[in-house]
């Protein structure tokens, strides 16, 4: 699903640059649920912008479901975006002004989905969340765990190949978490990859399997459950 | 074009965001309201002016004669100068090519005038044919006076609009016989003059007629003519100086003498209005283009605003697949949608204003201050026009930004 092979980027720091990524090699297959570990500055919230399509790598090879990446305009990658991808921030990232249901259906109109079909999609992944009673509340209506499910079925609603999640939890309690975390491993469960970046060894260890970066490049890389569905 | 999925997203974009949409309207509307507001003020001043000088023909001169006031070839000064029906002729012959229209006119005050029971005072004035267009008077109802009317001297008369008011009431007062100081003349004719009440109060007889009755000898108290068009206002003036100087030399008068024969040419005072006219026409139209600019500025300054508040979730639609050509649309549709919307709002309030207090400005000198449609709505489409560049070059930037800068914006 996602083949990344010696991937670099750097950003410019004033008359320097700053390198991050310093030539990653992974893959990741269908149906995985993977979390990328690190501390700040290890370079992991950057890899997840490159292989969500938000930011470019400079060198190195990225292939999406086949499909390589390279010099994709604005409007090309966001119909990637909308097809393949779908994102959880750990800030949310909901639209204040739009209840609950309306984030949901968002991905869909930009998908150029009916009002009506929207509305019944949106309206199922708000049950799969548990949050069908809340579809018209505003997000600061909600909780932190609620908004990230919302986030989360506005992630799922376009059924992508792969759900992004950047610190899904980071701006959640622990028992609030561990619900998120139970939602994502459902979703695996049903065969969606799920890519997790954290910097929480407990969030992690929830996961199949374990990459491990540091200063730009991957330390290890493990597989922490028996019970892998993946076939090679 | 016609989205209707793009039109709710934008109809909720702008409900939810109550204080934005109302901010931004407001600045449009305020200012094509001031531009409705100062445009028909300029107008309304404009208006009265024109009403001020429209009495007559504006390339009209006309001639009177007085006493003279400086001796001159052993004549003493306070000699009565006359004219006389020679004069008629010869101003007629010597200037042939450089007049329009010509009449020689004799004119009575307080006139007696009766009609049955109802008496009034009027002014007569006897003339050719030839005064009604210098006069620039159009008639009503029947015909004016004739040259066959002349020659026979016959007592008929064409009567303002007033007069026929006065007299008759709602009633036509043609083909009807009335008494002017003792003696019956037969309506012909009905006019109305734009140079206003007063001018549509005299009663015009012919001139020979007149001079019969009232003239021991063939006196005429002053001419009117209006000069060929085609002359430049510069070449009539030097016309009319020629005349001048040829009057006074006919009838023996210092040169510098002001009094004794005085010629009249509107056309200077034509120019000055013009110039006038222009000059408020220039004041208008930088107050209009003033009004829009400082519009054009507000509504560009609320469009990178707007753009600059929403970055953040502009960067959350396209992490979710918004195309940047979707993002720029929805902006430049919200912004065009709500500059024409308030545009018209401002539009309305400003006629409506105008039509409102439009009676009340007049003893300013402001008469029927008004807007022609074409020009407010002109004004409306520059500013959506703007509202849509405005809206498109922010726009345009926050499309092209990266997502997830956008998303880390806060």
């Amino acid at each position: 699903m996602i083949k990344i092979k010696k991937l670099h980027k750097s950003y410019p720091i004033g008359k320097d640059f700053l390198h991050v990524l310093k030539g990653i090699d992974l893959h990741i297959k269908e149906g995985e649920f993977v979390s990328i570990m690190g501390s700040s500055g290890s370079g992991k919230s950057t890899l997840l912008n490159i292989v969500g399509l938000l930011d470019e790598h400079d060198e190195g090879d990225y292939i999406l479901n086949g499909q390589k990446i390279e010099k994709l305009d604005e409007k090309k990658a966001a119909i990637l975006r909308n097809k393949f991808l779908g994102f959880v921030f750990q800030s949310f990232n909901l639209i204040a002004y739009k209840n609950a249901l309306e984030n949901v259906a968002l991905p869909l109109y930009y998908k150029g989905i009916g009002r009506k079909e929207r509305q019944k999609i949106a309206m199922e992944y708000l049950d799969k969340v548990g949050l069908r009673d809340w579809a018209n509340h505003l997000p600061n209506e909600l909780s932190g765990g609620q908004k990230q499910r919302v986030a989360i079925a506005r992630a799922l609603v376009t059924k992508p190949k792969v759900v992004l999640a950047d610190e899904p939890t980071g701006a959640l309690d622990s028992t609030t978490s561990e619900s998120v975390m139970e939602l994502l491993k459902e979703i695996n469960d049903e065969g969606m990859t799920v890519f997790v970046i954290t910097h929480e060894e407990d969030i992690a260890a929830q996961t199949d399997r374990i990459v491990r970066l540091k200063d730009g490049v991957i330390i290890s890389d493990e597989l922490v459950n028996k019970n892998v569905k993946i076939t090679i | 074009m016609f989205d209707l999925d793009r039109w709710v997203e934008i109809f909720q974009t702008l409900s939810k965001n109550k204080l934005r949409t109302a901010l931004s309207g407001f600045t449009i509307a305020f200012a094509i309201l001031l531009f409705t507001l100062l445009f028909g003020v300029g107008n309304g001043l404009k208006h009265t002016f024109e009403k001020q000088f429209a009495r007559d023909a504006q390339n009209s001169v006309y001639i009177n004669s007085g006493r003279t006031s400086k001796p001159y070839k052993g004549l003493q000064s306070g000699r009565r100068i006359q004219f006389r029906n020679e004069d008629t002729k010869f101003i007629n012959e010597k200037f042939e090519d450089d007049i329009e229209f010509f009449s020689p006119n004799i004119q009575r005050r307080n006139v007696s005038v009766i009609y049955k029971n109802e008496h009034n005072t009027y002014t007569v004035r006897g003339v050719y044919p030839d005064y009604q267009p210098l006069e620039s008077a159009e008639i009503e109802g029947g015909r004016f006076l004739s040259y066959l009317d002349l020659k026979r001297r016959s007592k008929v008369i064409a009567i303002g609009r007033l007069v026929e008011k006065d007299l008759f009431g709602n009633l036509s007062a043609i083909g009807k016989n009335i008494n002017l100081d003792g003696f019956s003349y037969k309506v012909i004719g009905v006019f109305n003059d734009p140079g206003g009440d007063q001018d549509e109060r005299y009663i015009y007889a012919p001139f020979t007629t007149v001079q019969s009755l009232y003239k021991p000898n063939d006196e005429v108290d002053y001419f009117g003519f209006t000069y060929n068009p085609k002359l430049e206002v510069d070449q009539a003036l030097a016309f009319t100086n020629t005349l001048t100087k040829i009057l006074k030399k006919k009838f023996k008068v210092n040169p510098r003498d002001q009094g004794a024969i005085r010629v009249r040419n509107y056309a200077e005072g034509t120019r000055n209005v013009q110039q006038l006219m222009f000059g408020l026409n220039v004041i208008i139209l930088f107050i209009g283009i003033g009004t829009l600019i400082a519009g054009v500025i507000g509504i560009s300054n609320i469009m990178v605003y707007i753009v600059k508040e929403r970055t953040k979730e502009l960067g959350i639609r396209k992490a979710l697949g918004a195309t940047p050509k979707s993002i720029i649309g929805m902006i430049m549709l919200e912004s065009v949608f709500v500059t024409a919307l308030a545009g018209y709002v401002g539009l309305l309030i400003g006629m409506l204003a105008l039509k409102g207090l439009g009676a009340s400005l007049e003893e300013y000198g402001i008469l029927d201050p008004s807007v022609e449609t074409y020009v407010v709505v002109g004004a409306t489409i520059i500013l959506i026009i703007a509202g849509t560049i405005a809206g498109y070059i922010p726009a345009k930037r926050a499309a092209s930004i990266k997502p997830i800068v956008a998303l880390n914006d806060n």
